[in-house]
């Protein structure tokens, strides 16, 4: 099982890192979706499923779809 | 129990090579790609993994994290569309 | 029964992990759209209706995960082929024939 996790830790540290250093927003906020998504699994690695429920919820979804809507209202490439 | 848990990270392996994909892609269609494979792959792990800790409540985290992805990535497809 | 049900796990969590290699290895947003939604979606029926015979408790909810994400993972993956085609993104140089060309006049795709 310390494989799994420490996978899953590696992946989402490069995602982030990636998330940070993205000039198309977009690709910015499909990292920070994976992010989350990550994160989930991990809480639900650690026995609370509650948690990862919302963050599922929150993370994936929500915060994607207001992302994106703000982008729409901006510009999509930062200088 | 021992084989479910070279189930569990086999495919947390098949997750690494669609993340790397998910780093590299050179378009925003092939991140989505990426993370539409994610979603599904990591469905089946919660599945497998509610198994392994024998508990049944776990399953409704999976129901979950398969309705609410598929209307991120939704979400995601119709702004690349142009128009949200 | 733990034969069966540990034998259709595996077969499930082999075809998810060719499905994410194709995803790596493959040349062209739509091939990849085409390993990632056939191979994944068998795969994830295939490992979560292995659980559920495995305990037989579970079953039903188990069937109900899984026609779950057979409904939703092909429209999801639909949405974004539809989606990279109307932005424009190229097919690879092996490619041999489009058919989307000639529908182009029809409607507005």
């Amino acid at each position: 099982m310390i494989i799994v996790i420490t996978l899953l830790v590696l992946m989402m540290l490069a995602s982030a890192i990636t998330a940070c250093i993205m000039k198309d927003l977009i690709s910015a906020v499909i990292a920070a979706c994976v992010v989350s998504l990550i994160a989930a699994v991990l809480f639900f690695l650690l026995h609370a499923p509650d948690v990862a429920m919302a963050e599922a919820s929150i993370g994936a979804a929500l915060v994607t779809a207001v992302f994106i809507i703000a982008i729409k209202r901006t510009k999509r490439h930062e200088e | 129990m021992t084989i479910l848990i070279v189930f569990a990270i086999i495919i947390v392996l098949g997750m690494f090579f669609s993340f790397l994909r998910m780093l590299i892609g050179p378009t925003a269609s092939d991140r989505a790609v990426a993370v539409d494979t994610i979603t599904t792959t990591t469905v089946a792990l919660l599945v497998l993994l509610a198994f392994i800790f024998e508990r049944y409540v776990y399953l409704d985290v999976s129901l979950v994290y398969a309705l609410l992805a598929f209307v991120g990535l939704v979400a995601l497809a119709r702004y690349l569309e142009r128009g949200i | 029964m733990g034969i069966v049900g540990m034998i259709i796990t595996g077969i499930g969590v082999l075809f998810l992990l060719l499905g994410n290699f194709g995803i790596l290895r493959l040349p062209d947003v739509y091939n990849r759209i085409q390993a990632g939604t056939k191979c994944t979606t068998f795969g994830a029926f295939f490992t979560i209706v292995g659980i559920g015979i495995l305990e037989p408790n579970w079953f039903w909810k188990c069937l109900l995960i899984a026609a779950f994400v057979l409904i939703t993972n092909p429209i999801s993956s639909h949405a974004i082929a539809r989606a990279s085609k109307i932005i424009g993104v190229l097919l690879c140089d092996k490619s041999v024939i489009d058919k989307t060309e000639e529908f182009k006049n029809e409607k507005g795709v």
